[in-house]
């Protein structure tokens, strides 16, 4: 066997702290003051890999019922981090909440219906995994970017209301913007996926031992699966955003209205 | 003819402090009126309560008698225009700005019909500011709200914009200007109404 799985030791993690230590000595050499960083950065990847890692064997080992928590707790987690990313948006959190849970629970769900992965937590957290922090990532920039865009454009968003237009119509080229800027990046990633980068899903398999015609298939699903993930929180974060900065009566509401010129 | 727009009582907050507070009075439906007062006053924040950019925390505004908003806010923004101080001009051209009645509405601003076909980027301040007058008026107002629409123009612009103002409210429009220049207001406004101070 000339895979990985099941050889790396122990020991051998510790010997990979050696790079971590090289770091932190060119920090220190380079006065970049990141060493701190560093040190936090390493304690934390370390308990947090390993807590996911003693979950997720429990999950795996027969309690596949606990899955839809596992996945609960990553999209709470997600919406803790994107929902603070975008707290100048009233309601972030509540946006971020149902952005994220519906690119998870859409595209998973479509994955799953159509048996293109089987249903079982191998699949899922992994998969659900990557929708979920990818919604995370597209959920802050759509709520951050129509936030700021409109805004900076409030002359021009209220000579359209002034018009007599709702405020979906008034904000309608911000809001297409801002659903662009949440979805490109996923975009250009699948545009350059091999050429730029190995993904982390196949190059786990490609570590994994498995042959390079069946991780590029993997791969090509979840590419597609994170442009339909980042599709789906686009829309729904651009919608629910705009519906936050504007009263029901298409008033800009007024922390977007007065800042400073 | 009676009132178009009352104050009563109204207060706006501001961050700290209130902007407006226990602001009253009436607008009539005729002619040209002035809101004058000194920079900061809240001048603009009235006239933004009128087409309800913005409601007050207390207090109510009315118009033709009535709470602004007991009205379909869609249906009063079209009844009551608003042009601001910079012109805010859409993409593409005059005549998309303006709509189907763009030859008539250029001569009634006086601005050239042949500008209908150019780009509403490329025009001057000055025939920005005129377009979107005719923009408004293209939705057939009752009344007209200006927020210092001369303060971004020099000054032949500026006495062609006040000529016209002054003609619209010789139609019948009811035109409430707001506008920190008292030479402008004692000139062009029927009657002043003094905001602060």
């Amino acid at each position: 066997m000339n895979d990985l799985s099941g050889r790396i030791s122990w020991a051998d993690v510790a010997l990979a702290l050696l790079l971590v230590i090289v770091a932190m000595v060119i920090s220190r050499v380079r006065r970049t003051g990141l060493e701190s960083d560093i040190a936090v950065a390493s304690v934390r990847a370390f308990a947090q890999l390993l807590a996911v890692g003693f979950v997720l064997d429990f999950v795996f080992d027969g309690k596949a019922a606990l899955t839809p928590v596992v996945l609960a707790v990553m999209v709470g987690t997600a919406t803790l981090t994107s929902g603070r990313r975008g707290k100048r948006v009233p309601g972030a959190y509540l946006v971020a909440a149902i952005s994220i849970s519906a690119a998870a629970g859409g595209t998973l769900g479509v994955l799953l219906l159509l048996r293109i992965v089987p249903a079982v937590p191998r699949a899922a957290i992994p998969l659900g995994s990557m929708i979920i922090s990818n919604a995370m990532n597209t959920t802050s920039l759509v709520m951050g970017r129509l936030r700021d865009d409109l805004a900076a454009h409030r002359r021009e968003v209220e000579a359209h209301l002034s018009l007599g237009q709702t405020s979906t119509e008034a904000a309608a080229s911000w809001h297409r913007r801002a659903v662009r800027s949440g979805m490109l990046p996923i975009i250009d990633q699948t545009k350059v996926v091999g050429l730029v980068a190995l993904p982390g899903a196949m190059t786990g398999m490609l570590l994994a031992g498995a042959s390079a015609s069946s991780a590029i298939r993997l791969q090509m699903v979840v590419m597609y699966m994170l442009v339909g993930g980042g599709a789906f929180a686009a829309l729904v974060a651009g919608r629910l955003t705009t519906s936050r900065l504007f009263t029901a009566d298409h008033q800009l509401i007024r922390s977007v209205r007065r800042v400073a010129d | 003819m009676g009132d178009r727009f009352e104050y009563r009582n109204v207060r706006v907050d501001g961050d700290s402090a209130p902007i407006i507070e226990g602001f009253s009075a009436r607008i009539p439906a005729d002619g040209l009126t002035a809101m004058v007062g000194a920079s900061g006053a809240g001048k603009t924040t009235l006239l933004r309560l009128l087409n309800r950019l913005d409601d007050p925390d207390s207090g109510t505004v009315l118009l033709d008698g009535r709470d602004v908003r007991s009205y379909d806010v869609l249906d009063l923004r079209r009844r009551v225009q608003f042009v601001g101080q910079v012109p805010v001009t859409f993409p593409g051209t005059v005549a998309a700005n303006v709509g189907p009645e763009v030859d008539m509405l250029l001569a009634r601003v006086g601005l050239d019909p042949e500008l209908a076909d150019r780009d509403a980027d490329r025009l001057s301040v000055g025939e920005a500011q005129r377009m979107c007058l005719a923009r408004a008026l293209a939705r057939h107002p009752e009344c007209l709200l200006l927020d210092e629409p001369t303060s971004a123009l020099d000054s032949s612009s500026k006495a062609g914009i006040e000529a016209l103002v002054r003609m619209l409210a010789d139609d019948g429009l009811t035109v409430v200007l707001v506008t920190h220049d008292p030479r402008q207001a004692s000139e062009l406004a029927d009657r002043t109404v003094t905001v602060g101070g």
